[in-house]
């Protein structure tokens, strides 16, 4: 039994200022992921719940480097982020900190509050009435990162050591 | 499949190929690269990967391919950049890093300055804008904090050899334009992710007459494209300019793209194109400077390793040369590096600047992150900075506009945004 996952619905161009602005920077990931995306979704750090997800639109994470902005959603236990496009550093970065990025072009049939669920064989999101909407392919090696809990989980592991708890 | 083994590669295949120690490499295979240079600053750099080092009991696999720079928490504002900016000199100290460069200026200029990114190289920078080493034939992007962990342990990195998108500028630059305004164009017309994280290369008369620091402008902004790399075939410029910093000899020759190697080619002509503006909030919201002119502002803003290298502090002096900012109007000038700002006071490039009523930054990251000096709520700003997303340079509530050095300077000197053609003498 696959679990559902509830939507987050937001816009094109989430930028990395959105998801970890500058000011909080200086902080640790426990303070920068409560202002995540405070600008445009105010309520959205202290409301998300563990295994929800973001559907976006075109172009998520464009901007900077920092991971943080990864980071803050995997802080929060955001499950996946769905949209049709990402900058590429924030594709990476997110893998290697073990968030799930799909690629999906079908975005505009999900909604806020819609309740989907996710076929990471495939792989696809499954609307809540059951219509499937494909995804990209992520090559296998990506997975086994974000099955193992990002990069730095892969290195550990390798280094004889165990696995961090996300 | 002999016809394959002769096909034409582009540059960046070569430099990857060179990287990952094979011939060729084809379009769209992945490939594990070993990396020849990693530069990371304060804010991406010890503060994260010192734990994380030590949570693997790991070392990193070669002090002498790493490059530090202290630029972003500097100078120290409070307590928390102070203890930023510590735990990078304790840990350059405790490692004995051959390479540090503390309060020197952005990484992106001082790094080249001092000859660390040469023709061939495959490097990694812990900040989106490390495409600017793409400027001198360097296979050169930027990463997280966690995959340079992977780089610092292992000295490799994995990439999806990209296709080349080329962007083909004939022609010459008018008096009044420069690399950004280039840039500003190609990012209005294809967005924030036209460059899909391909290989961008930048070609053509209009590119090869650009200065190196020109050149590094529109490197730089190949982040705004969304490319990963942004590349320029190095030649007797790049090599020009590595010689002065120092840097051991080159071999630029094999660093082309081939004739008929695939790719997407774009053209343009430099020779008809007006100085460029974004309006708030994106740098693809750019259009030709009349349709913004007469937008009042209150801050100029000539910083960052965008737009305040020597070449742009020189830009903005011909236009504010004899001049003076009117009252109500603030000019910040933060050169780049120190030594772009040594060399414009001996060139008498700075005194201009001051003259027209400069407030004179220190050369660190400064306002273009929200890092340094914020800017305030609800004032409007022109920059030469390369992004100006809501809230970047500080408050929500101010709005950005970017231009180039001419045209910020030209707003500077009337108060509103101004088509710098207008006020060159």
């Amino acid at each position: 039994m696959m679990a559902t996952h509830r939507v987050w619905r937001l816009g094109a161009d989430i930028d990395t200022d959105l998801l970890a602005p500058g000011h909080a920077m200086k902080h640790g990931i426990e303070t920068i992921a409560t202002f995540c995306l405070e600008t445009v979704r105010p309520e959205f750090a202290r409301e998300v719940q563990p295994g929800d997800v973001i559907v976006a639109g075109p172009n998520f994470g464009i901007g900077s480097s920092r991971e943080q902005a990864a980071a803050a959603l995997v802080h929060l236990g955001v499950a996946a982020v769905i949209a049709p496009s990402y900058s590429g550093l924030y594709f990476r970065n997110a893998f290697n900190l073990g968030l799930l990025l799909l690629t999906c072009a079908e975005v505009d049939r999900l909604g806020e509050n819609d309740r989907v669920t996710l076929d990471l064989d495939t792989p696809a999101v499954i609307a809540g009435d059951g219509t499937r909407l494909r995804c990209e392919p992520i090559p296998g090696f990506l997975m086994d990162m974000v099955r193992a809990g990002g990069l730095m989980n892969q290195l550990r592991q390798r280094a004889g050591k165990e696995p961090l708890h996300a | 499949m002999s016809a394959a083994f002769a096909a034409p590669q582009t540059l960046a295949q070569k430099l990857i190929a060179h990287a990952s120690g094979r011939d060729r490499v084809a379009l769209g295979e992945i490939v594990t690269c070993r990396v020849d240079l990693a530069m990371f600053h304060d804010s991406s750099g010890p503060r994260r990967l010192q734990p994380m080092l030590e949570a693997l009991g790991a070392q990193i696999w070669d002090k002498s391919r790493v490059v530090l720079v202290m630029d972003h928490y500097v100078p120290e504002r409070d307590d928390d950049a102070r203890r930023i900016v510590r735990i990078a000199r304790d840990w350059a100290r405790a490692q004995d890093l051959p390479h540090v460069y503390d309060s020197m200026g952005i990484c992106h200029v001082v790094v080249p300055q001092h000859g660390h990114i040469r023709p061939g190289m495959l490097c990694v920078g812990g900040d989106s804008h490390s495409p600017t080493g793409g400027a001198f034939g360097a296979y050169m992007f930027g990463v997280g904090s966690t995959e340079m962990l992977g780089v610092m342990v292992t000295g490799e990195i994995w990439l999806r050899v990209p296709e080349t998108i080329r962007m083909w500028w004939d022609g010459a630059l008018p008096r009044g334009l420069t690399a950004k305004d280039m840039m500003l164009h190609m990012i209005g017309r294809f967005g924030m992710n036209g460059g899909r994280y391909q290989a961008v290369e930048f070609a053509g008369p209009a590119v090869a007459a650009l200065s190196m620091q020109e050149r590094m402008t529109l490197s730089n902004m190949s982040a705004e494209l969304g490319a990963q790399v942004g590349l320029i075939a190095p030649d007797a410029t790049t090599a020009a300019f590595l010689a002065a910093a120092g840097a051991p000899a080159v071999e630029a020759a094999p660093w082309f793209t081939d004739a008929g190697a695939a790719l997407v080619d774009h053209r343009f002509d430099a020779a008809t194109l007006e100085p460029h503006v974004a309006a708030p909030h994106s740098p693809a919201n750019s259009r030709g400077v009349s349709h913004y002119a007469g937008t009042p502002i209150d801050v100029a803003y000539i910083g960052a390793c965008t737009g305040a290298k020597l070449d742009d502090l020189r830009a903005a002096a011909q236009v504010l040369r004899g001049h003076t900012v009117p009252a109500g109007v603030r000019l910040i000038v933060a050169p780049a590096s120190l030594q772009d700002q040594a060399q414009a006071r001996d060139e008498g490039v700075l005194q201009v600047l001051l003259d027209a009523g400069a407030e004179l930054f220190p050369t660190a990251c400064g306002a273009c992150a929200g890092y340094g000096d914020p800017m305030g709520d609800d004032i409007t700003v022109i920059s030469t900075t390369a992004r100006n997303f809501k809230g970047r340079m500080g408050s929500p509530s101010a709005q950005v506009y970017l231009g180039s050095p001419y045209t910020v300077a030209a707003a500077a000197l009337r108060g509103c945004v101004t088509d710098p053609r207008e006020v060159l003498a």
